[in-house]
């Protein structure tokens, strides 16, 4: 038997402790007394995320979102709602019917998240077309085909404000008029999936969970600048998002909705899959373009900028997954609905891909202006196991750290270049303070070293000069003028070389020297660690205050580095010693200690 | 079906969103929705996927359709499946694995009552469907 009702309380810490607990018995035991018991099922549930105003009811079917609410609000409940259907409007959430105003998505707070590029991911079978054919599927494209001329898709753009998600947010429509504009008999349209910051997989998810948005989206732009091929450059470590595309395009094509012909049009359009193996400087359009055309991957001077002079010297528009994933919406749903949508300067939203150390990892879609104290804290529900904020790392490798000053900044492609960091392609890396901040510019130069293509000298010779100097101080062996040098370094690599690679490569470690200085100089100075993560500056000893001599710490030590009597004080014998931390763990009693 | 003109498209989009409202297909009144993205894969979703399967036949339940989705963008608790049973509301259920999986059947789907402990709700509203995506 279905239950008439289900009531879901809040079971979140927050709300537990404001006696949610008894809310919940509460309900039980009114819901038995006033003989409903079993019609209805109570439920204590995970978090709602919207703990200010907890503790919080929602009666289902009817959704109505109780707030503050009490124990002794439970018979009202109960007797008001469940018995009488008539909903308790002083405890709803805006005091109003919910069957008006108080629906769950109506309430700000559930807004910090409105989802544009991910709108079908987590709801269709990315590989059956009729499920997306059913949520406004190619309705865009229709339009494009049959109600539109090019101008007015690329004035459509315009309006609509859209810039390019891959990082560095040109304006989409100017790159599709300026292939518009050359007269030329073949032109290309290129989708950049060479996704390839450290811990961002935005766009690979939105391949996955919704590959049709792209392959529509490239049709349209062929539409608009007048070129009937298209290419996917997509990494071939993504093998799951690149077997549901060619899973979509087999389906488009059966439907006539991609090669000869398009839905009797008259317009022709097909795109082909091309593989890379991985290489992080492909991800860089002209690096990209070469790739695609067989060459080894290597960015080449602009201009010509690929919409005039690109692939195989044709024009070639060249959009980055996410940037595509918006443009249905924004002919479906028209330029002035997206243009509502964001800041000033950055229209529509941003997916990022929140990890590190936060409690809710996971892919986050938010209107441009959201702050990142709302993505960090109330999306991502703040930093796990109780530790402090640090800082966020934004745009992987090219970007900066953001601190705890700058949390409130709403974020836009202009504001995060005005606080020393920028919007990349989304990966949004959260620290906190066990993490060592020159150790985390090391991991990313590491990174970009290893990921230079080698064709010019600043970023070839400065990157691997950049991470030198980081392993001199992270030993324990540097000196204050190597703070020097390393600013000297990066803004030589900044101005001096081809790519965005090389220019932004030294990013992380010139915006964590200005943010943590004290950090640095701690690692110079004082021949120290504050977070102890740089083994070689790490000591390991044992509080003799604090041991008992429970033997527990000696026998995890995988070194035998640990010596000692049961009951009896230890000692770490520091010239073995390893220092990897597991005699801390171990110790119930806090007296491992680090210098 | 083979290539489409203009009419044959709008004409399907017609019927698959009325099929998609009532999600009843060929029969099949309940659905169970898996999150296959690579997060949910990594997490387990084949295990999930499978087990659902498994169970659903070995009690010969007939009236569920499993199906598969992209990521839901709540990785933390991955796998993440939605069970949509007419009369019940629409539930997320997060860190699934091949107990709760049975458990979801049997109190879910065959006693129609929620498994309280694995319940989440959608990150956002749905900017497609009017009713916001229930």
């Amino acid at each position: 038997m279905a239950f008439r009702n289900y009531i879901l309380v809040c079971g979140g810490t927050a709300c537990e402790s404001s006696r949610s607990d008894q809310i919940y018995q509460n309900l039980v035991e009114e819901c038995k007394a006033q003989g409903v018991g079993d019609e209805v099922q109570v439920v204590k549930t995970g978090c709602f995320g919207f703990c200010e105003q907890g503790p919080i009811v929602k009666i289902l079917p009817e959704d109505s979102f109780y707030v503050k609410v009490s124990p002794e609000d439970a018979k009202e409940l109960v007797s008001e709602h469940i018995i009488k259907g008539r909903e308790v409007t002083r405890l709803l959430y805006n005091k109003e019917s919910s069957r008006k105003h108080a629906k769950v998505e109506d309430i700000q707070f559930y807004q910090k998240q409105f989802r544009i590029v991910l709108r079908n991911c987590g709801f269709i079978d990315p590989e059956n077309i009729d499920e997306y054919i059913a949520r406004e599927g190619y309705e865009a494209l229709e339009k494009a085909l049959f109600e539109m001329t090019g101008d007015d898709i690329i004035q459509e753009l315009k309006t609509a404000g859209l810039r390019g998600r891959g990082g560095a947010g040109f304006p989409t429509w100017m790159k599709w008029n300026f292939s518009k504009q050359v007269s030329s008999e073949i032109k290309y349209v290129v989708c950049n999936a060479d996704e390839g910051d450290p811990g961002a997989y935005m766009d690979r998810s939105t391949l996955e969970g919704d590959p049709h948005s792209v392959l529509e989206a490239m049709t349209i732009c062929g539409k608009a600048i007048g070129a009937s091929k298209g290419f996917i450059y997509i990494r071939a470590e993504y093998p799951l998002a690149i077997h549901r595309l060619e899973v979509a395009m087999k389906q488009s094509r059966e439907y006539g909705l991609l090669g000869e012909n398009i839905l009797g049009s008259g317009f022709d359009f097909d795109i082909e899959i091309r593989l890379g193996a991985g290489a992080f400087v492909c991800g860089e359009e002209t690096a990209l373009l070469q790739s695609i055309e067989g060459h080894r991957g290597m960015p080449q001077p602009r201009p010509p900028f690929p919409a005039v002079k690109g692939l195989w010297g044709k024009p070639t528009v060249i959009n980055n997954v996410e940037t595509w994933a918006n443009i249905p919406v924004i002919l479906t749903k028209g330029g002035n609905w997206f243009s509502k949508i964001g800041t000033a300067d950055s229209k529509g939203t941003k997916v990022f891909a929140l990890t590190g150390k936060i409690c809710n990892s996971g892919l986050v879609e938010v209107p441009m202006g959201t702050t990142l104290r709302e993505i960090v804290f109330d999306i991502g529900g703040g930093i796990a196991h109780g530790k402090k904020f640090k800082a966020v790392q934004t745009g992987g490798p090219s970007g900066g750290v953001i601190t705890e000053a700058d949390l409130d900044t709403p974020i836009d492609f202009g504001s995060l270049v005005r606080i020393g960091s920028m919007m990349g392609s989304g990966g949004m890396i959260v620290m906190d303070e066990d993490d060592c901040i020159v150790d985390v510019a090391k991991f990313y130069l590491n990174f970009t070293v290893d990921e230079s293509c080698g064709k010019c000298a600043p970023c070839r010779i400065g990157g691997r000069s950049l991470c030198n100097i980081l392993e001199k101080i992270t030993a324990g062996n540097g000196t204050l003028q190597d703070l020097e040098t390393l600013k000297t370094i990066g803004e030589a690599m900044k101005k001096g070389s081809l790519c965005a690679l090389g220019q932004t490569a030294p990013n992380p470690v010139l915006s964590s020297m200005k943010f943590f200085p004290e950090e640095y100089r701690a690692h110079i100075v004082d021949k120290t660690c504050p977070s102890g993560t740089c083994k070689k500056l790490v000591t390991y000893s044992i509080n003799p205050e604090k041991c008992i001599g429970c033997t527990a710490c000696a026998r995890k030590c995988p070194v035998g580095a640990i010596t000692g009597e049961k009951k009896q004080v230890h000692t770490i014998n520091t010239s073995v010693c390893i220092k990897c931390g597991v005699c801390m763990e171990t110790c119930k009693f806090g007296a491992v200690e680090i210098h | 079906m083979g290539r489409m003109t203009l009419e044959e498209l709008r004409k399907l989009r017609d019927e698959k969103q009325n099929a998609l409202q009532k999600r009843d297909i060929e029969g099949k009144d309940c659905r169970v929705v898996v999150g296959m993205g690579t997060c949910g894969i990594a997490a387990g979703a084949k295990v999930v996927l499978d087990t659902f399967l498994q169970i659903l036949d070995e009690n010969k339940i007939e009236n569920v359709s499993v199906t598969q989705t992209g990521c839901m963008g709540l990785c933390y608790v991955e796998p993440t499946i939605e069970v949509f049973v007419p009369g019940m509301p629409n539930v997320i259920y997060g860190k699934v694995d091949a107990a709760t999986v049975k458990k979801i059947v049997e109190q879910h789907i065959i006693g129609k009552s929620l498994v309280t402990d694995h319940m989440f709700d959608r990150p956002a509203a749905d900017i497609i469907s009017k009713d916001g995506g229930r």
